[in-house]
This record gives structure tokens, sequence and C-alpha cells, in this order.
């Protein structure tokens, strides 16, 4: 079933076109990367998925149920977490309150005022950490954590809801590379295992060719390729542009050694 | 129809002066906040000094020869003054606190308002100083049929020709266009190269300058008095909030516009100006949240953990055994202690509660309100009025007191949650002044600056020790309430927006609503302390709305300790028992109380809680 359907989506910031006509589909259980260099359009594309920003034209249709310029907040109760390009947590609580927070904000009882938030979906937000095997510091503070711990508990944060999309802005920024390349293997496992559709922006070209199912390329904001990672990769228009002979030859390496 | 005609052209016109002194003092503040990102208070006193020093020259000069040379001679000298008094400053204090806070800025800047105001009243008394008029521009102009006065003509070209030579400074010097630079990217200046110490202190000369400028050429429209200050310092908020913070441009906008609102709402609703001005604000904020100019500020993904209340933990046994102690020894002060000792204890726990409503906001939500006292001050009108016009008893004028704080509270904060940062706390103190203004210019139902007297509680509870078990009852259930609201999943959804909004949004909590709602219960509990303060006091009036209780409350749970829960109780007492001791026994307390706010800022910005917290951290061997 088709999960995420992206029709003719439209932005332009003042006369600079972010993005043109990008159209794109998503089924449960694919992981869909979406490449480009910097300023090709991707955050913008992604943000007009994830209601961030509102699109001048086209349409999100998520599930069948059209989406397009709902607040974040209200993509969010549809089914749909998200991690951000900067770790966005949050920083006075600990790891573990962190995600009884979601929790709270996913059972809908932020209002509540008279329960004690500390004792609430205590051993819920336990078992999303050991998901992403960061049971063990669930009592730090988040601001105590190494980055790459930060970007852990975040995707747990973002699969707190139970999503059937999940979405991604350069998940591995910022992480050293052995860590860089654990995560997209959990992120992709979780999504194979739980039928969640995973759509990702990223510049690093390991995880990309090693995980995802399907390549979209961005250049001025609109899409010259799409494909497998085979067929991407061999798409000279995207060599020339983007990848290049080196790029080319570091995605064979990290597909080799994905997949034995 | 050539009448009216001719009139409203002169109505404009002085509108356009108006506009000018405006313009003249904001561009000051808008420059000074576009490279320091400091909001300064002080602004308004720089002014005032300009026109304090310019009565003190310019009659002497023009004792010299009554010239036009002389006399504005006289006017740049007074602004060269101040701009040298803006490097002190700069020199003295900004300097040490460009990396604190916004909030514990604004604070320290206030400290040097007040010390300002002692400091003038000190040298020049307290009586207003007529300034002598320009020669050469002593006589009217007639326009169509209507006498203009010359000066007022001169002052219309004043503006733009500031706004000419800044724009020349700013695009055509070294100085200037690392000025823009550093208004645009202030980190990226200092990674240049560039000696940013001199940057700053020339920027803080040329923001005094103007504001000395503008107060000097004031001298023969208006009287040097020591209320200058805070009345020009909300105009210039708003006129550079309007343009946009930091925007030159948009402050001459913004000046022009508010110019004219002034010249024409006056002939429409004349007691209400200022609340026409604030409207405007508001009206503008909501359209355009960065003013009409100005640029959004580089939010770029917080990473710096938040100035506040983190987590929160229960009290320890020690802790409840501390609390039990402070309740008893509040109850036993009736028993003990003399009359006035139970009114100062009255008066604490009242402002107990209004301080930790403030904290609710500003520590546990990181909504910074510069204008709490006025859901305080609408609640103490709220009970004042209904026994004293409506001749209802105590006990249902005390009920509405929170309903009316709550109200109002959530009227203003409909507007202010939209905002972020110090747009908000203008914001906030915008809405504030409104208050303050109403109960200032309503006269016949307000009683204007007189107040109300007469609001007296019920026979049962009129005596002094009667009405202190009422407050402690009251206070005590409004702090635990508000307190359990704070642990509860409520107040964690505050600090998750507080935290990260972007994330809280992400995981379906309506920020904006939440906030609302927080600044609502707030103002309901800041609303219960003012009904609770207008009984104790048997009088209301409109200082209970005005700015300097809202830096009062500030500096409570700045002293107790904004990250800890109930350090602002502690920061209530501290403060209040101090200003009580000290007050009586000198003239110079504002002084007084103006450098202790900056001690506090500069050498204890953790406050009372924090330093027992840190005692708490090393003894239970803890991590901090």
């Amino acid at each position: 079933m088709t999960l995420l359907v992206v029709e003719n989506l439209n932005k332009n910031f003042g006369g600079v076109v972010a993005a043109r006509n990008v159209s794109f589909s998503l089924a449960a259980g694919e992981i869909l990367a979406m490449i480009g260099p910097n300023g090709a359009g991707k955050s913008t594309s992604f943000n007009m998925v994830g209601g961030q920003l509102r699109p001048d034209s086209g349409r999100v249709l998520l599930a069948g149920q059209d989406i397009t310029g709902l607040p974040p907040r209200a993509v969010c109760r549809l089914g749909v977490g998200r991690s951000f390009q900067v770790a966005q947590t949050f920083l006075s609580m600990s790891v573990q309150e962190n995600l009884q927070m979601a929790l709270i904000a996913h059972a809908g009882r932020t209002r509540d005022m008279l329960a004690r938030s500390s004792a609430l979906y205590r051993d819920e937000a336990l078992a999303l950490l050991d998901q992403v095997g960061m049971a063990k510091v669930a009592d730090r503070p988040m601001g105590a954590l190494a980055y790459g711990d930060v970007k852990r508990v975040e995707l747990a944060i973002a699969l707190s809801g139970a999503p059937r999309l999940l979405l991604m802005d350069e998940p591995t920024a910022g992480m050293a590379p052995a860590e860089r390349a654990a995560l997209m293997r959990l992120v992709a496992g979780i999504a194979r295992r739980s039928a969640i559709g995973v759509l990702f922006t990223e510049h690093d070209m390991d995880a990309v060719f090693a995980h995802a199912d399907r390549i979209l390329v961005l250049v001025r904001g609109e899409i010259i390729a799409a494909g497998t990672p085979e067929d991407v990769r061999a798409n000279p228009e995207v060599q020339r542009v983007y990848l290049g002979t080196s790029g080319l030859r570091a995605a064979l390496r990290a597909r080799a050694a994905a997949h034995g | 129809m050539s009448v009216e005609f001719s009139f409203l052209l002169v109505q404009a016109l002085s509108g356009l002066a108006s506009a000018s002194s405006l313009f003249i003092i904001a561009s000051g503040l808008t420059l000074v906040f576009g490279v320091t990102r400091i909001v300064n208070f002080a602004h308004g006193s720089f002014y005032m000094l300009g026109a304090y020093v310019a009565v003190t020259i310019v009659p002497w000069l023009l004792q010299i020869e009554r010239s036009p040379t002389l006399f504005f001679a006289g006017v740049l000298i007074s602004a060269c003054v101040v701009g040298v008094l803006g490097v002190l400053m700069e020199i003295l204090l900004l300097r040490r606190i460009y990396k604190v806070p916004e909030l514990f800025q604004l604070l320290a800047t206030f400290g040097v308002v007040l010390m300002v105001q002692d400091a003038v009243l000190k040298i020049w008394g307290p009586l207003d100083i007529p300034g002598p008029r320009a020669p050469g521009l002593r006589h009217g102009v007639m326009i169509l049929d209507q006498r203009f006065p010359a000066y007022e003509l001169f002052l219309i070209a004043a503006g733009p020709v500031v706004l000419g030579l800044l724009w020349l400074l700013m695009h055509k010097t070294r100085f200037g266009i690392l000025l823009r630079a550093a208004t645009r990217d202030r980190d990226m200046v200092g990674a240049l190269g560039v000696n940013q110490a001199l940057l700053f202190t020339g920027t803080l000369f040329l923001g005094a300058f103007l504001a000395g400028l503008g107060g000097a050429l004031q001298i023969p429209r208006v009287s040097a008095s020591a209320q200058m200050d805070l009345s020009i310092i909300t105009e210039a908020f708003v006129v550079t909030v309007i343009g946009g913070m930091g925007s030159i441009g948009g402050a001459f906008l913004a000046a022009l516009l508010i110019g004219q609102l002034q010249a024409f709402g006056v002939l429409i609703f004349p007691k209400i100006t200022l609340v026409l001005v604030f409207l405007l604000m508001a009206l503008v904020l909501v359209v355009k949240p960065w003013g009409l100019l100005g640029r959004p500020e580089s939010a770029a993904g917080h990473t710096a953990l938040p100035e506040g209340i983190m987590q929160p933990r229960g009290f320890a046994v020690a802790e409840k055994l501390l609390l039990l102690l402070a309740v008893l020894a509040a109850a036993s002060v009736p028993i003990f202690g003399d009359t006035y000792t139970i009114k100062v204890a009255t008066e604490v726990l009242i402002f107990a509660l209004a301080a930790f409503s403030l904290n609710f906001l500003v520590g546990n939500g990181g909504i910074v309100s510069f204008g709490h006292a006025a859901y305080f001050g609408l609640g103490a009108y709220a009970s004042g009025l209904l026994v004293t016009k409506l001749g209802m008893p105590m006990e249902p004028a005390l009920i509405a007191a929170p309903l009316a704080g709550g109200f109002f509270a959530a009227l203003f904060g409909f507007f202010i949650v939209r905002l972020q940062g110090i747009y908000l706390a203008m914001l906030t103190l915008a809405f504030a002044q409104i208050a303050y203004a109403v109960c200032f210019q309503w006269v016949e139902v307000t009683g204007g600056d007189n107040g109300i007297v007469g609001v007296w509680p019920s026979a049962w509870a009129a005596s002094r020790s009667a009405y202190h078990y009422i407050v402690l009852v009251a206070a005590m259930a409004g702090i635990l309430a508000l307190r359990h609201v704070i642990y509860a999943p409520f107040g964690a959804s505050l600090r998750a927006a507080r935290d990260s909004a972007q994330r809280a949004e992400a995981i379906g909590i309506d920020v904006r609503t939440h906030r609302w709602l927080g600044f609502t219960i707030a103002g309901a509990a800041a609303g219960l302390a003012g009904g609770l303060y207008a009984f104790s006091k048997g009088s209301i009036d409109p200082t209970l709305l005005g700015i300097p209780l809202s830096v009062d409350f500030l500096a409570m749970i700045l002293l107790g300790g904004m990250q800890t829960v109930m350090g602002p109780v502690l920061g209530a007492a501290a403060f209040h028992s101090i200003k009580d001791v000290f007050m009586p026994l000198t003239d110079h307390w504002r002084f007084l109380l103006g450098a202790s706010i900056i001690a506090l800022v500069l050498i204890f910005p953790r406050g009372l809680g924090g330093a027992y917290a840190a005692l708490r951290a090393r003894f239970s061997g803890g991590a901090p």
C-alpha cells in the first residue's frame, strides 16, 4: 500500500525556486533517501511533508488523507515521527523523562494538571529506550549525553508515537563514522520489522547506498533522477552533477559492506 | 472647509515633529540592541540626563550671547556628555553581561535606571526645570490660517537629517560598516579579528549620544523632570519593536506612524492615545512578529541548557521539616509580633504568591514577562472597585480578583504567546502599560493617580491577625496548587516547549495553546495576590500595575533563584524584608535597590535557591 504520496510540490522563497514539481511516493516499510548538493531543496521538500513549511502548490497525502499545510503537531498525530538536522530534545529533562514527555503527548494528556508526570509511562519509556540501546543511560540528564547518543534518544522519541512514517533530516549529521553506520542499521532494522516508511535526507553516501530501497536526487529544487540505488548510481546525469567518480566508488564499497 | 484642512495640516505637522523626536531617541536604542543584543532600559535615563544637562549648560551659554549657534552648541555638548556616560556604562556594566540571559540584562539596565533616578534627584532636586527657548526659533509661522511654532518645524527637519547622517555613517565609514556587520552577525565580526570591545564601546557612545540629543532638543518644549525616563522608554521600546529591533529605517517608519496616530488619535480618543499606540504595536506584531523591517533572530537550534527550572525534585524530609517550620513561623507571627510585623509578614506572603506565579511563567515556561504586575494590579482593582463602587463584601470580591487577573492574562496573553524572546518581553511590558494607563487616566472610575481608599475586609476579617490567617491560607493554597501543576504533565509540557518548541510540536504538543493556558493561570494567581494586597492595604492605586512593581517581582525570583521551584518564596521574603528595613533608613533606597539588582546579576546570578542547591549537591555528594 502506498503510505505517502507527494504530488507536484512547489515552493519559492522570494524568487528563489526551492522546490519545483516535486513528486514521489513511499510504501509502508520502504526506505527512501533524498540526496542532492547543498541548497538543492532537500530540507524544503522535507519540511513541506512534515508540516514545518506550507507549499505554494501541490499536495501531500498520508495513507490517502490530504495533510497539505497541516501544522507539525497535527501531522504528528496522524502517525508521523521525525528527527531534526540538529537533534531536538528536552535538555532540562532526563533521558527517560524525554520519552515520558513524548508518551504523555501522544496520549493527549499534556493538559493534565493533577497527575505527577514523573510517574507516568515509565516502563513504556524504558522499553523504547531499550529499542535504541539507551536504556542504560535512562536516568542521565539529557544535556550530559554525547551527541551520538542524543541522536539515538531522538530516534526513540520519534518512534514513541508508533508512527507509520518516519522523517529523518540528516540522521547521521555530526556523528562519528562508526556511530553513523550503527544508527542507520538500527533505523533500517526497526523500519523493516515494524513496516514503518522512512524518508530521509543525507549527505553521507555510505548511509544512503547501504540502506535506501530507492533514492531521489534533487538539484536546484527539481528531482533529476529517482530509482533503486543501482539505477541512480548508473545515471550519468547524477554522476556528473552530484556523485562524481570518487563518490561512486565509495557508494559501491558501502553497498558491498552492508550486504556482505 | 479650508479651516478644517489647515487644522488637519497643523495636526499632521505636530505629529511629524513628535515623530522626529521619537525617532532620534529610538534610533539610538535600536542601534545598541542591534549590535549588543541588549535591550537597554537605561536609554530613557540617557534621554532624561540629556535634558537635565542641557537645561544646565544651555542657559549658561546663552548668558554669553543669545545666539542660535550657542544654543545648538549647548545641545550638542549635552549629547556628548551623555555619550560619555554611555561609554562608562558599557565599560563598567554591559561588558560583563553580554553573555548572560536577556532577562538578567534587562534587570541590570533597569538597576541603572533606578540609580540614575536617585542621582538626578540628588543633583537637580525634585522640581521640574524649564529650559530656555531657542533663539531665532521662538516665533510662530503662519501655515494657511494657523500659527505653528518655528521650533516644531525645525524638529520636523531634525529627524530626517539624523536619519541621513546615520545612513552616511553606516555606509561610508569603517565604523558604520562594522556596526552593520555586527548587527547581522556579531560572532562573525569577532572571528574576523575586529576589536569588539572598541566597537561595542563606540556603539554605546553613539546610542547614548542620540538619546541625549533627543533629550536636549526637548528643552524648549518640556521641562526637565525626574519622570521623563520611564515615559519615554516605553514609547521608544514601542517604536523599536514596531520597526523591528535593530532596524534604523524601521524605527523611522514606526516613529512616523506613531506620531500621526498620536496627533490624530488625540482628536478622537483624547484620553487613550497611549492605548492606541500599544494596540498598533500588538496588531503589527501579530501580523509581522519581527516588526515592520526586522529580521527573525537566528534560531540556530537550541543546544544550550535553558535558564530556568530543570528537573524539579520532590521535597526531601529535611525540606518538608523546613517548610513546616516556615508555615509555623508565618502562622505564629500574629501571636508574637506587633502590628507592624504582622503587616510585613502578610505582605511577604502576598508577594510570595505573586513571585511564585511569575516564576511559573519565567522559570518553568521560559516566558519572560516584564509586566506581571499588571495582573496583580488588575486583581487588586477588581476587588477594590467591587467593594467600594458596588458595595460588595470582601468574600466575593476576593473571588473576583483571580478571575479578573486570569481574564486579562488570557486577553493579553492571546497576543503575547505568539511571540518569542525579547519581542515577547516587550509586548508584556506594552500591555502592562496599557492597563496602567487606563487605571491612571480613567479618573471617574479608578480615581486616577490617587486611586481609591476604603477597600476594607469584612468585619470578621478586619483585625490584622485575622486577615493574616486568610492571606496565609490563600497564598499557601495558591503556591501549592501552582507547584503541583509544575510537577504535573501540564507543567512538564511547558518546560518541554521552553526547551525546544520544535520538538514539542513534533510530538504533538500545541505549544501556543499551552503557553496561553500557562499565561492565564499565572495571571489568575497574580490576580489573587493583588486582591489580597488591596484588602491588606485598604486602598488601590496605579503603582500596583507599574513597571517598578513588575521589576520588584523579577528581582524576587532572581534573588530566590529562578531555576528552583520554591526559590521565589524565599526571594520574596528576603526582598520584601530587606526593602522594608532599609527603605525608611535612607533617602536613596532606589539607588541602593538598583545597585543591589546589578550586584545580584553580576555576582550571584543563581540566587539564594541556587546557592542552596549547590550546598545540597555538595553535602549529598551527588552529581551537581
